[in-house]
């Protein structure tokens, strides 16, 4: 059946009343029972719920072949604990079978891949797949389909029941022996802890993994010791200095530079850049740099911003402290200098979950109150649809994260990349994967010009009045293949190795196995 | 042209590629490596025999990693190979004629 | 083949980026940034043992990249060296707008090269007398010998001054306020302006000292530079900003201009305008304020 951004989704997907994605609010008013874990009473005092070994809480967790075990990922490259407990659970324990629910994958956890090679790992479901993962995946070596969510489509996912968690594993970097648990206060901090929170409500079993003990009450904690039945005490939960990547580091690259600059005049040219306004920016380089030359327009307008939302890094916290921000809404860090902002700062730097964040399916989510929301692309299409998972060569390499959440959420969604890297065109005819539908996509900022969704006539006459040049998105595309060629398509098996859904629960599309080209 | 010896031009940095040329006795034997070959093997492969007809080479291994060069780059860098390899590399190259 | 404009022997060229003409990620697109000139370079940032494969990527970029209005001009390497000849024959074929004559010395160099241009020109079917030439002087012989450089072809648009080699020569190295080269530096703008060519900075190495590279601009801008070498897209903000007619200055070239359209049409050649005499050589000037003022984009005016 193809769906309203004109993808083939397979027959067989659709069972169990599952849709096809239908356009933006399709679902919305819709009411819906939430599905509960099963819990257990612990009437008689208890001192601590500290164990001996990882091991020994899978054990009085039940741990069994084919259930579901979840992770997050707030350590980002610098996780340990996925890592840890899976080989646990495979290799110490022999079980298989199993499905892993993360909040996110990458070069960290690439021993996942000989995992599923193996067979013991039979799914996965996560926001992104980068690295081996992905790569084993898309050669079609994952027994079932990966399963694709946003950051605000897995709270829903849990919520609904859809996702079902037999045990979350969650890493902290301090908890009490009771696990009331943070990410701040120990030896290795991540920051906000946003992605563990509705898996620590929803899972039927929660074990805490830190490595500082820290005397109860460790409060206020995002995971409330009422929702966990184990601690364990490691030597290391992760590495910090991991987790800003090369992406989330402010450019000096001449070229970011310039399509930053671009995206802040666009944003000031609009009538949301006012006092009050809300903004968040995505982890690429670019985008990050915005908050840089926004502070500017901020400074000349003589406006403050109300919140800002999402991943933070230091930057927008310098914002802070300069007084140009109101509140920050955490749900993750992205360097050591956020995670001491969010210590020292617990009245106006503040720690949310991620369906308080994105979720589609509660009584309204942050993201709907976003003014402007800053994004990078692997591809964009002529139709806005923008690609944030699949290599142009097809193979999975990517995260929607929170970008459909905020695209669709926000008043103004800017993508930010440049027209081609390499000899890929980024700007190009059709995605290869459709993870924010057009319709939720205003602005696109490249490197060789800006253009404006046409659903936008009211953004256009605001970069008409600020005389901001812009052309169409066709030709931006046209010029993009001048540069590069026109690129094959991509030859595929009909196998479909991963399924990615829209923030609704609908499919909006599939990514099939590909077929390498040999000469 | 013949190709008398073996001879390189190229890196492997991003949007570059590295061409090998060495004596061959069976035809234009070309392995090629590139960062963008789903997309673009055809093309590559196409350009390349293209370059070879054009300088008169018959009998060639050529072996190309390519980083995502543009079509520009991968002539460049075929050119440059097969000059070197006959050792006349440096000047009176005919520019704008089998160059082009 | 892109076909390029003529090249214009007089243009604005506020900026000029250096760029190696060896590096394919950097040469695809530099003109995105807005720089009036770019400068591709076969000289320094190539390795001796590449001097051959820049040229072949060099003369495919120029023949296969759209560049617009963005003048590109080739470094060449030295006269000293085997490769200017063949450097030459490459860049013209290729369509260049001009070269860049490195540590030239005499107005002989500058004629030796145009020889070569010429023929090259000839060889390749490119219109004679289309190849611009500029000068870059680097040595104390060099900077002495400006005046006769700045004279020596109709094709020379400009002189420039290169500090590295400078300073090495003159035992001496950069200083901040750049009292060291402010002898060279006053001695080329005059040449220039004597001769009637352009001339230009030479190159601020430091990227990350922001304020000594915008202190820089300021003094060059006053001296009377037309423009300034970069290393940097990042820089070329800051120039043509600081370089653009400021609106008061705009304000009185035009109130000069009008004033004097009016009082000529009545057959006065000389009156004053807010107690300042006005004649015609102040009109010139302000004639030449408007025309960098539309060129940068600050003005908008019909005059």
């Amino acid at each position: 059946m193809i769906n309203a951004v004109g993808r083939e989704i397979p027959d067989e997907l659709l069972t169990d009343g599952r849709e096809v994605y239908q356009g933006k609010y399709h679902m919305d008013g819709k009411s819906f029972r939430k599905a509960g874990p099963m819990a257990v009473r612990r009437e008689k005092p208890q001192e601590s719920k500290v164990l001996g070994s990882i091991r020994e809480a899978c054990e009085r967790c039940g741990a069994h072949d084919g259930m579901t075990v979840s992770f997050h990922h707030a350590f980002r490259n610098g996780d340990y604990v996925t890592s840890m407990v899976m080989k646990v659970l495979v290799e110490e324990m022999g079980l298989k079978d199993l499905t892993v629910a993360t909040t996110s994958l990458g070069s960290a956890q690439d021993r996942l891949a000989d995992y599923i090679e193996q067979g013991k790992i039979i799914g996965i479901q996560s926001s992104g797949v980068r690295g081996r993962i992905g790569e084993v995946i898309s050669a079609g070596k994952l027994r079932t389909p990966a399963v694709i969510r946003s950051h605000g489509g897995r709270p829903r996912a849990i919520e609904t029941g859809e996702l079902h968690i037999d045990i979350s594993f969650i890493a902290a970097s301090t908890s009490d022996d009771y696990g009331n648990a943070k990410g701040t206060g120990g030896k290795h901090d991540c920051g906000a802890m946003g992605y563990a929170v509705a898996d620590s409500h929803y899972a039927d079993h929660v074990v805490v993994i830190t490595d500082t003990l820290v005397p109860f009450p460790n409060m206020p904690a995002p995971i409330r010791s009422i929702d966990v039945d184990a601690v364990v005490v490691v030597s290391a939960v992760g590495d910090p200095a991991k987790i800003g990547t090369k992406e989330a580091r402010i450019t000096k690259d001449p070229r970011n530079l310039m399509m930053a600059e671009n995206c802040a005049r666009v944003i000031a040219s609009t009538p949301y850049f006012k006092e009050g306004f809300s903004f968040q920016t995505g982890v690429g380089g670019p985008s990050l740099a915005v908050n840089r030359f926004l502070e500017q327009y901020m400074v000349d307008k003589g406006i403050r911003m109300g919140f800002a939302l999402g991943g933070m890094g230091g930057n927008i916290c310098d914002l802070m402290d300069k007084g140009l921000v109101g509140k920050l809404l955490d749900t993750q860090d992205f360097d050591m200098k956020a995670i001491r902002h969010l210590q020292d700062h617990p009245d106006r730097h503040l720690e949310i979950s991620t369906s308080e964040y994105a979720n589609a399916a509660n009584k309204g989510a942050y993201v709907n109150k976003l003014d402007f929301v800053v994004l990078a692309a692997l591809e964009i299409d002529t139709d806005f649809n923008v690609n944030v998972l699949t290599g142009s060569d097809g193979v999975l390499r990517g995260a929607p994260g929170g970008h459909p959440d905020t695209a669709e959420g926000s008043k103004c969604c800017i993508i930010v990349t440049p027209l081609v890297r390499g000899r890929m065109a980024t700007v190009c005819k059709r995605v290869v994967t459709v993870t924010t539908p057009g319709d939720c996509v205003d602005v696109l900022v490249t490197d060789y010009g800006i253009a404006v969704n046409p659903k936008r006539p009211d953004l256009i006459e605001c970069l008409d009045r600020a005389s901001i040049p812009h052309v169409t998105i066709q030709e931006l595309q046209e010029k993009a293949y001048r540069l590069v060629g026109t690129p094959d398509d991509l030859e595929w098996e009909d196998r479909v190795v991963a399924v990615l859904e829209a923030r609704d629960g609908t499919i909006l599309d599939v990514i099939r196995k590909i077929k390498p080209l040999k000469l | 042209m013949e190709i008398r010896k073996t001879a390189l031009a190229g890196t492997l940095e991003s949007s570059d590629a590295q061409v090998t040329v060495s004596p061959g006795d069976s035809g234009i034997e070309l392995t090629l490596e590139s960062s963008v070959m789903n997309q673009y093997g055809r093309q590559i492969r196409a350009t390349v025999l293209d370059v070879l007809a054009r300088l008169g080479v018959r009998d060639c291994r050529i072996k190309v990693v390519d980083k995502g060069a543009l079509d520009c780059t991968l002539k460049a860098r075929v050119e440059c190979a097969v000059f070197r390899s006959n050792g006349i590399s440096a000047g009176k190259v005919p520019w704008g004629g089998d160059i082009r | 083949m892109i076909p390029r404009p003529k090249p214009e022997r007089f243009r604005l060229r506020r900026t000029m980026l250096f760029m190696n003409a060896q590096k394919p990620g950097l040469i695809k697109d530099a003109y995105i940034y807005g720089v009036d000139s770019i400068m591709l370079d076969l000289e320094d940032a190539v390795a001796e043992n590449q001097k051959d494969a820049a040229r072949f990527s060099l003369y495919h970029a120029l023949t296969a990249i759209d560049y617009g209005q963005t003048e590109v001009i080739v470094r060449i390497n030295g006269l000293d060296t085997p490769h200017w000849q063949e450097d030459i024959r490459c860049a013209v074929a290729g369509g260049v707008d001009g070269v860049r004559i490195p540590t030239c010395e005499s107005a002989q160099d500058v004629r030796l090269v145009e020889e070569h241009v010429l023929a090259a020109e000839r060889e390749f079917g490119v219109g004679e007398g289309r190849t611009l030439i500029m000068a870059a002087l680097e040595s104390p012989k060099g900077v002495l010998n400006a005046p006769e450089i700045a004279a020596a072809s109709d094709r020379l648009f400009g002189i420039a001054l290169s500090a590295g080699d400078f300073h090495r020569s003159m035992h001496t190295h950069y200083v901040p306020g750049g009292i060291e080269l402010n002898t060279a530096r006053s001695l080329i703008v005059m040449a220039a302006r004597a001769a009637g060519v352009q001339c230009f900075d030479t190159v601020f190495t430091n990227l990350d000292d922001e304020e000594g590279f915008e202190a820089e601009v300021r003094m060059i801008h006053d001296m009377g530079f037309d423009g300034k070498s970069l290393i940097n897209p990042r820089q070329i903000a800051y120039v043509h900003q600081t370089l653009a007619p400021t609106p008061k200055e705009i304000e009185t070239a035009e109130l000069y201009v009008r004033t004097y359209r009016e009082q000529s049409q009545r057959g006065v050649g000389v009156y004053t305008v807010n107690g300042k005499m006005v004649d015609i050589a102040f009109i010139k000037d302000a004639d030449r304020v408007l025309a960098l003022a539309k060129a940068c984009g600050v003005y908008h005016g019909d005059l």
